[in-house]
Parts: structure tokens; C-alpha cells; sequence
């Protein structure tokens, strides 16, 4: 999963500096795999030159220049964005679909409708698959049953994750 | 252009038990030979919608259109005779008559609509061979599995080539395997008759053998438009 988007997320809920903004991003996303101070630094950059988030001002401690950034009302519509759009149900869509639930909720969006959506491509690739095994010879069967069984995983939580949200609404 | 005309639909189909409002304001379409899950929390209202789809209730508001009909200005009685003639429903909590065999359960429909008992017995008996439960034909309900009577009444379902095959978690107490087998079967004589097939299920895998996705929450439509 890309973690400029997450970032995106973080820094909507209140401006931030980019050092904040990493441990905020380890805190919640990547409790085994923290981010590099240069990906924040990057993606930040990036997010000033298309218009998503922009620096509120510029502090000088000894040395080396703090910016503390901003988010955008164009920011906060691709947070939406990215927080409503399902994703192809690969190994990583797990992780993003995870990191968009957790903003929707802490964000006042419908994680119910995350799962919603993430779950009509879930299915969609599931019947794509049980389409194939009709016709598949027996290595192909096992790719299949295997992927079959993964996606079968991935929606029991997306079941279960949003019956409990439905139960605390 | 003209839309294909649709089997069953809803418009602002309302089912209420009291203060509990089971199905709210759904408005659905199903088309001859459309196939779809119908999914959703427990108590969302997923049987309550199909008693109401077959005429098992009547609405407390709204419509339900069967084959050009008002079905729920029908009375018990007509709503029965189009349900058996035309309709094949598969209840969550089963209801074969306990008294008689599986072939003779299966026969039921046949013989409501004037079949004799002959053709009937065979029919039914080839349809219970398709979902693998010929050799227990002859047993009473009682002295069958769980599993081995869901079957049979699937087998009744299908038996009379209803227009609409209406099912409620048909697959809940089979393995995994025999539940994907049941589920083609049902897909594949729904799809030679042409019938629309609804099946309520919780699990995703009898979902990906349909093609359309309809999820109920708090009685209402999360997901799945109508047609
Ligand atoms: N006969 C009844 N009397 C009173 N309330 C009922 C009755 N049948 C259902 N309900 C209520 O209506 C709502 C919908 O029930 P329904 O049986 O349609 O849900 P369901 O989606 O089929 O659930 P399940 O997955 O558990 O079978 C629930 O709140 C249930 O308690
Ligand atoms: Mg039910």
C-alpha cells in the first residue's frame, strides 16, 4: 500500500509537521514497518505542488526549516476519494482496505460503505474465478481454489468487521 | 426500445411485525432467467423480503408485481395456488412433510397441478438424482440427514420449472463442496427453464455462482440497485 495517501488522511484531521505526521502514520498504519522520514518529506511535497494540502508556516529552530502543513478542501476530496474507491481485490488491497476503514471511521465517513463497495469487487473477482474452474486443469485448479479461498477470507472479515459497525451505529 | 419485462418486482415493499419494520420501502426487479444473492446481517430482513416475494405474507405496503399480477391484492388462498403452481420456495427452516418420503415430498407440486402419479414419481426422482440424494428417496424426512433434506427440498423447488425459484439459505447445512454442487444445479435448471433465481445466503461462495448482489441492512438496500 502507498502511504501518501494515508498521510493525505492523517493530516486532515489536524495540521501537522512531517515528523508529527510519521509517528502519527506509524502509530496507526505501519506498527511493524515504520515509514522513512523521506517518503513523508516527498509525499508531503507533493501534495503542496498538486494543490492538497499547503504550508501554514515555516519555523526556523536552529537550522533546518519546519513547515507545518495543511490540508486542502481539494485534499479533502481526495481523501473521499480514496477512502470510497474499492480496490482491485489483490494481496494489498487487505491493507489499504484496512487503512481506508480505519480513516472513514475516525474521519465521520461510512465505513460501512467502504465495505460495501470493497466487497462488490471482492465478489466480482470471486465469480470471475468460479467461472474459470469450471474449465481449469488440475495446477490451474489449485491457483484458483487457493485465490478462491483467500478472497472467501478477506470477505468473512469485511462480513464480520461490518456487522459490528453495524451494531455500534 | 422496450425493457425486457420482469418476472417479480417490488415497489416500496414493506413488511412490519409490530413496531419492527423488517423490509423498508425495497424496490426490486427480477428478470426471467436473472440470478441473484440476497445477503445481509442477521434480522436484516432477508426472509421476511422472500415470504413477502412469494406471497407467504402479504405486505403491510407496497407492491409486488408476479407475472403481471397485483400478487398482494390476492387473497391467501389465490396467492397460495400461484405460489405452488408457479413459484418454487425453499424455506431457511425447511418444511417437507414429515409423513411422507422424499419422492413423495418432491411429487407434491406435480401432483397439485394435476400430474399423475406416475410421471410424477419419476420426474420427481430424477430431480432428486441431480442433487444427489436418489438413494434416500424412499426414506422419510425424519430418517434423513439435514443436509440430505435441504436437497429435497430444493428438489421440490425445482420439480414443477417454476417461473421464480425463491430460496432461503438453501446451502446452510451442507459442506462446502456439496454446496457448490447443489448451487450449479440450480443455476443450470433455472438457466434451460428460463426462471429468475433468488437465493438468500451468508456465505460468499454460493454468492459468486450468482450474478446479481443484493445486500439488506435494517431492512433497506445497501447495495445492488434495482434492475
Ligand atoms: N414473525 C415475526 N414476528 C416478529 N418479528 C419478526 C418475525 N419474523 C421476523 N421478525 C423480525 O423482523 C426482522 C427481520 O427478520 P428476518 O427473519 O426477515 O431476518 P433475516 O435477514 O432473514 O435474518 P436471519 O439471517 O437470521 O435469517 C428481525 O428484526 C426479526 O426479529
Ligand atoms: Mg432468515
Amino acid at each position: 500500500m502507498s502511504a501518501a495517501l494515508p498521510l493525505l488522511a492523517l493530516l486532515e484531521q489536524e495540521p501537522a509537521h512531517g515528523y508529527t505526521l510519521k509517528q502519527r502514520y506509524d502509530d496507526r498504519f505501519a506498527r511493524t514497518r515504520p515509514l522513512a522520514f523521506g517518503q513523508v518529506y516527498a509525499a508531503l511535497s507533493r501534495f503542496e505542488k498538486r494543490g492538497w494540502a499547503e504550508v501554514t508556516e515555516v519555523e526556523v529552530v536552529d537550522g533546518p526549516e519546519r513547515r507545518r502543513y495543511r490540508i486542502t478542501p481539494d485534499g479533502v476530496e481526495t481523501v473521499s476519494a480514496w477512502v470510497y474507491a474499492p480496490q482491485q481485490p489483490t494481496e494489498f488491497a487487505m491493507s489499504n482496505l484496512y487503512a481506508r476503514v480505519s480513516v472513514a471511521l475516525s474521519s465521520g465517513r461510512s465505513a460501512i460503505d467502504v465495505l460495501d463497495r470493497q466487497r462488490v469487487q471482492h465478489l466480482g473477482r470471486m465469480r470471475e474465478l468460479t467461472g474459470l474452474r469450471k474449465d481449469a486443469d488440475p495446477t490451474e485448479l489449485l491457483a484458483i481454489t487457493y485465490e478462491l479461498a483467500h478472497l472467501d477470507a478477506d470477505l468473512r472479515w469485511i462480513e464480520e468487521a461490518g456487522n459490528r459497525l453495524e451494531e455500534l451505529a | 426500445m422496450t425493457p425486457e419485462p420482469a418476472v417479480l418486482a417490488t415497489r416500496g415493499l414493506t413488511v412490519r411485525y409490530g413496531d419492527t419494520v423488517a423490509v423498508d420501502a425495497v424496490d426490486l426487479t427480477f428478470l426471467p432467467g436473472s440470478r441473484t444473492a440476497v445477503m445481509g446481517p442477521s434480522g436484516s430482513g432477508k426472509s421476511s423480503l422472500l415470504h413477502a416475494l412469494g406471497g407467504v405474507v402479504r405486505p403491510d405496503g407496497g407492491e409486488v408485481w408476479f407475472e403481471n399480477e397485483r400478487l398482494d391484492r390476492l387473497s391467501e388462498a389465490q396467492r397460495s395456488r400461484r405460489r405452488l403452481a408457479r413459484m418454487g420456495m425453499v424455506f431457511q427452516f425447511g418444511d417437507l412433510v414429515p409423513e411422507l418420503t422424499l419422492v413423495e415430498n418432491v411429487m407434491l407440486p406435480l401432483q397439485v397441478l394435476g400430474e399423475r402419479a406416475r410421471p410424477a414419481r419419476s420426474r420427481a426422482l430424477e430431480m432428486l438424482d441431480a442433487l444427489g440424494v436418489a438413494e434416500v428417496a424412499h426414506r422419510r424426512t425424519g430418517a434423513v440427514s439435514g443436509g440430505q433434506a435441504q436437497r429435497a427440498a430444493i428438489a421440490r423447488a425445482l420439480v414443477h420449472r417454476p417461473a421464480v425459484v425463491l430460496a432461503d439459505e438453501p446451502t446452510g447445512s451442507l459442506d462446502s463442496l456439496t454446496a457448490e454442487q447443489v448451487l450449479d444445479t440450480m443455476v443450470a435448471i433455472t438457466t434451460a427453464s428460463g426462471a429468475a433465481l433468488v437465493v438468500v445466503t451468508h456465505e460468499h461462495v454460493v454468492a459468486s455462482h450468482l450474478d446479481d448482489l443484493v445486500v439488506l441492512r435494517d431492512g433497506r438496500i445497501a447495495v445492488g440497485a434495482p434492475a
